[in-house]
């Protein structure tokens, strides 16, 4: 197998705080291939979109300690000096945040704001960075792009914005796009739209893609891979289809019993994951999900689950104490039933 | 946009106009007669009734409004004094000449103290609170927000006296502070002015400093700027292009505010250093009842404040679209 | 769909619901001015946000309005507990008109109408303690319960699943889920008979809304209160109501019970916005894939909004009819009673016939028809 695009490797990512040190990001360590989707799902607190500024260095390197490996195509960037970073962002990697609103200045025009990487980065001339910035969103289906690129971000609706991000992001043809919940302010039929736009354009660029959300229906939507992440660690890997179709973690049992579907029984109660996520300054022992789970009594070896961490293998794995058979017959048993 | 500028100076000319009316009422309900400091040891009934004769006063209140306007906008030659082109704020009681005049030789004063100091608090300020915002955290950005905090705790009635008293009555490094025409002596109008300068913008300047940090501050962690950074833009690039931006317009609010009513007269700073602005002019015209002096610089403050009000809103259309696109 | 088929208007009556009509609504309207012009500033528009809808909650019931941003569910929501007064038409309670009822006219039923509200963090008082502020609604109207206000909001606080020791807690020693128990229970002080709950688990993270929505879902069935449940989560609101209204541009275009609503949706607005909705697929065989509708661009602005159907600048079905001409809101032949659609040219009923694949946006067209062409040329 050739190197993959991105490896993370044990990653721990804390800040230090008023309150202390929170350890947002905990032995993590994942990979992904050029040209694919990792969707990596997880809560708010769950250390997701940590990671992912992590891997362009953008963290406050005051407040924040980073240990382990990432590797981009065999470079490692946890200690790679500032400029060499910034050689890289935006141009091999790019990102498309959450709102798209507040991730534009308002105070330059959408194609300005576009074109600068471009010119950044290709050493472009200001008309050559303008020419593929209006074909760019051209491209992402903006209407008459050369006039609109001339307007501000507050001239553009909620989905253009994202359309004019997602421009921004793949002017330079990135390796690497990250997208940190890019549809979660949309509305659902915008958001549709931007997802499918999303997997058109990435079989036009061939970026490989790490998608952030805490949807399980955009991530089964969008990702070849998904990755769970729950309190700073991920929980369960697999591809989207096993993840989904045959889930292994009680946390991520927990997820897909808590949403209701479009096609699910309505006279059924939903079952909620008990109680709240941990705190991340004074995380639990042991697995970090065992307050919250309901099958910590069936683990071989009573107290496993409050004093041993359970290790994440590579490829298809889930960290959990109970045996691999009792994780099957418990999602088909009890689980699935529920699913509706 | 030029529409917003015109309903702005409209609401201004509006707002004057009420003002002017209000010091009116309020001047007339002093129980405090102008006719008694001006006639002196000679006072009686009879030479009191002759000056309010002579300076109107003996009128309805709502005439001598009238003709105060009518003055005002068309000039007037009913002065014994001599003729009051427009605009025409009368003749000063206490001193009789023409306010208009008055005030125009004072402003140079008080525009050449501004002046001075904001070219210095900016610089200063701004520069410092620059320099702490992007050295964050650092002994620099520790020490410059200390030295801030502890300096615009300081008041100019305290800083001012003893400048005075160490940079020239005990060392006589530099002159006592004086007005000297720009025109006619360039270097001495600067060397008269620079302790005043010097200790006006060092309070305004520990502010500056404060307020800009805290703004770049609050600008750095916006998520456009975040954005930028993703993209690949330096460090340096993203400070001063988007950061920055975006922080001009809480400095631009207060700058303006601060000028307006520096320009109205910086009272305090005026008679601390001795300096015959506009600041004098308005202590002395409450002091000597003297109306048409009143209204003069009051009006004249008033039109200051509301003139760097628009000029502010006028900047915020050239730095936010938001704004002067909608 | 010709003219002559369609039936006569029928106000929304779902089975199950014959109770009493709580909450009547009639062409309620909401218009907020813009203001401009010069030299003087006047209204030069209105935002056109709720444009005469009418609604009918029945006791007991759970009734949702879904629908994207901008759409008017929410201000629906304020204008029915009165936090608005509606520019036109009536709110009327229990057969009394509130539409501009003065705030004395309303005391007595404000405490039967509360509403939860979308943020956990800014609809409570950092300053009160949880008791102080569940408490409140009793005190301002004066009701003192058997047993004191302190036992009550105890009981409350277990109610909705708090521990009744954290009467003197504050809100910010709560996570989110438990700040919205706050104010479910806040709700319920004065036994309220319809609870207007405006988005009340987006704000939530994924596995603390299932805990929410089931006490709702418990409130509602051991209390009987009726409810209007506002949320843009479509599988949610199918979830919580009975009965379902979708909402466009400031009006009602399609209302039924849930089945109708969601298995079989005439309006191609509710129809694309039910395709919209990514979900996992769990079955174990693969489908093919559900029916993929893509809408083109975003709703237009309410201020000036399209002639006729509102929708008609999206619609892949729009013909000049629908510029010229508002669509009634009726039941359409083929629709179940009480299941009624505002279209000239609405779907099928079945899904037979139907097509599979309407992409209306231009990007996606292009993109795809390019990987096809792409496809085609390498065999």
């Amino acid at each position: 197998m050739s190197t993959p695009l991105l490896s993370v490797r044990d990653l721990h990512v804390s800040f230090k705080t008023e309150d202390g040190v929170v350890r947002a990001v905990d032995r993590l360590s994942f990979d992904l291939e050029r040209g694919r989707t990792l969707g990596i799902v997880g809560e708010s607190g769950s250390g997701k979109s940590v990671t992912n500024l992590t891997v362009l260095g953008l963290h406050n390197p005051m407040f924040t300690t980073v240990e382990g490996e990432i590797l981009l195509d065999g470079q490692e960037l946890t200690t790679a000096p500032e400029p060499e970073l910034e050689k890289l962002r935006g141009n091999k990697v790019a990102m498309i945040f959450q709102d798209p609103l507040t991730a534009l200045s308002p105070y330059y025009t959408v194609g300005r704001q576009i074109a600068e990487p471009y010119m950044k980065h290709n050493g472009a001339s200001k008309k050559e960075a303008w020419e593929r910035t209006v074909e760019m969103l051209g491209k992402v289906g903006i209407p008459n792009p050369g006039q609109r690129a001339k307007d501000y971000p507050h001239q553009f609706s909620g989905g253009m914005r994202q359309r004019a991000m997602i421009a921004m992001a793949l002017i330079c043809d990135p390796d690497l796009l990250i997208a940190d919940e890019p549809t979660t302010a949309l509305d659902v039929t915008v958001q549709a739209q931007i997802l499918d736009l999303l997997k058109d354009l990435q079989q036009e660029f061939g970026s490989g893609i790490i998608f952030i959300t805490h949807d399980l229906g955009v991530i089964a939507d969008m990702a070849d891979d998904i990755m769970v992440m729950y309190a700073g660690s991920a929980v369960e890997r697999g591809t989207t289809e096993q993840v989904l179709r045959s889930p292994q973690h009680p946390y991520t049992w927990g997820l897909l019993n808590s949403m209701p579907r479009l096609d699910s029984d309505t006279g059924a109660r939903l079952s909620p994951i008990p109680g709240t996520p941990p705190s991340l300054l004074n995380p639990p022992s042991g697995c970090r999900f065992h307050p919250r789970c309901a099958f910590q009594g069936r683990v071989a070896g009573a107290g496993r689950c409050t004093t041993e961490r359970p290790p994440l293998a590579t490829d298809r794995a889930s960290a959990c104490h109970l045996t691999a058979d009792q994780k099957r017959t418990i999602f088909i048993e009890e689980i699935k039933p529920r699913l509706g | 946009m030029l529409r917003f500028l015109v309903r702005r100076i409209i609401g201004a000319v509006v707002i004057l106009f009420l003002l002017s009316i209000v010091t009116f009422v309020l001047f007339f309900g002093v129980p405090r007669d102008p006719a008694l400091l001006m006639c002196g040891k000679t006072c009686n009934p009879d030479s009191i009734a002759n000056i309010h004769h002579v300076l109107g006063l003996d009128k309805p209140l709502t005439e001598q409004y009238w003709i105060f306007l009518h003055n005002l906008v068309m000039g007037s030659n009913q002065f014994a004094q001599g003729p009051c082109p427009a605009p025409c704020f009368g003749y000063s009681y206490h001193t009789n000449d023409p306010v208009w005049s008055t005030l125009m030789d004072r402003l140079p004063t008080t525009v050449s103290l501004t002046l001075g100091a904001a070219v210095c608090f900016l610089i200063v300020g701004l520069g410092t609170g620059l320099l702490a915002a992007w050295r964050r955290g650092t002994l620099v950005d520790k020490t410059a927000t200390g030295g801030a905090m502890v300096i615009s705790a300081l008041q100019i009635y305290f800083l001012g006296p003893l400048a005075l008293a160490i940079l020239v009555y005990q060392t006589h490094w530099f002159d006592k502070p004086a007005y000297n025409d720009f025109t006619g002596d360039p270097l001495s109008w600067f060397t008269g002015l620079i302790i005043p300068w010097v200790v006006l913008s060092t309070i305004f300047a520990a502010q500056y400093t404060r307020m800009a940090r805290s703004a770049m501050i609050e600008q750095l962690q916006e998520e456009h700027v975040r954005t930028a950074r993703a993209k690949g833009m330096s460090r340096r690039y993203v400070f001063f292009r988007y950061a920055w931006r975006g922080s001009l317009i809480p400095i631009v609010t207060i700058f303006g505010i601060d000028l307006g009513s520096l320009l109205g007269g910086a009272i305090i700073t005026e008679y601390t250093f001795g300096l015959p602005g506009l600041g004098q002019l308005a202590v002395q015209s409450v002091f000597f009842s003297d109306l048409p002096l009143l209204l003069g610089v009051m009006l004249f403050a008033a039109t200051m404040i509301l003139v760097f009000n628009i000029v502010v809103d006028a900047t915020y259309a050239f730095i936010d679209p938001r704004v002067r696109l909608s | 769909m010709k003219e002559d088929l369609v039936l006569p208007a029928q106000r929304a009556q779902g089975p199950g619901t014959d109770g009493e009509r709580l909450l009547e609504v009639t062409g309620l309207t909401k218009h907020f001015p813009v203001k401009g012009g010069f030299p003087i500033r006047r209204t030069i528009g209105q935002v056109q946000a709720v444009d005469g809808i009418d609604l009918t909650v029945h006791t007991g019931e759970s009734f949702g309005l879904v629908g994207e941003s901008g759409c008017g569910k929410s201000t629906t929501g304020r204008l029915i507990t009165r936090l608005m007064e509606p520019t036109a038409g009536t709110v009327a309670y229990r057969g009394r008109d509130i539409s501009h009822a003065s705030r004395k006219q309303l005391a007595p039923i404000r405490s039967e109408i509360q509403m939860i509200f979308q943020d956990p963090y800014s609809s409570l008082n950092p300053r009160q303690t949880v008791g102080t502020i569940i408490s409140g609604p009793m005190e301002i109207n004066g009701i003192n319960p058997q047993g004191g206000r302190e036992k009550r909001v105890r009981e409350l606080l277990e109610i909705v699943g708090l521990n009744p020791e954290h009467y003197n807690r504050f809100p910010h020693e709560f996570s989110g889920g438990q700040r919205q128990r706050i104010g479910v229970a806040r709700a319920l002080a004065l036994e309220p008979k319809l609870i207007v709950a405006d988005e009340p688990v987006s704000a939530l993270d994924v596995s603390i809304q299932a805990q929410v929505v089931n006490l709702l879902q418990q409130v509602q069935n051991d209390l009987g209160i009726a409810f209007l449940f506002i949320a843009h989560d479509l599988a949610i609101v199918r979830h919580f109501s009975q009965r379902v209204a979708v909402m466009y541009l400031g009006k009602i275009i399609e209302v039924g019970d849930r089945d109708s609503i969601y298995t079989r949706p005439r309006h191609p607005y509710t129809h694309a916005l039910l395709s919209a909705v990514p979900e996992v697929n769990l079955t174990d065989e693969d489908t093919g894939g559900r029916e993929r509708i893509r809408l083109a661009g975003d709703v237009p602005s309410p201020i000036s909004p399209p002639s006729g159907c509102r929708f008609r600048t999206r619609c892949w079905k729009a013909q000049d009819k629908c510029a010229a001409e508002e669509p009634p809101l009726v039941r359409i032949s083929g629709n179940h009673e009480g299941h009624l659609t505002a279209c000239h040219f609405p779907e099928e009923p079945t899904t037979e016939g139907r097509e599979e694949d309407i992409v209306l946006d231009p990007a996606l067209a292009a993109l795809e028809e390019a990987a096809s062409d792409e496809g085609q040329g390498q065999p």
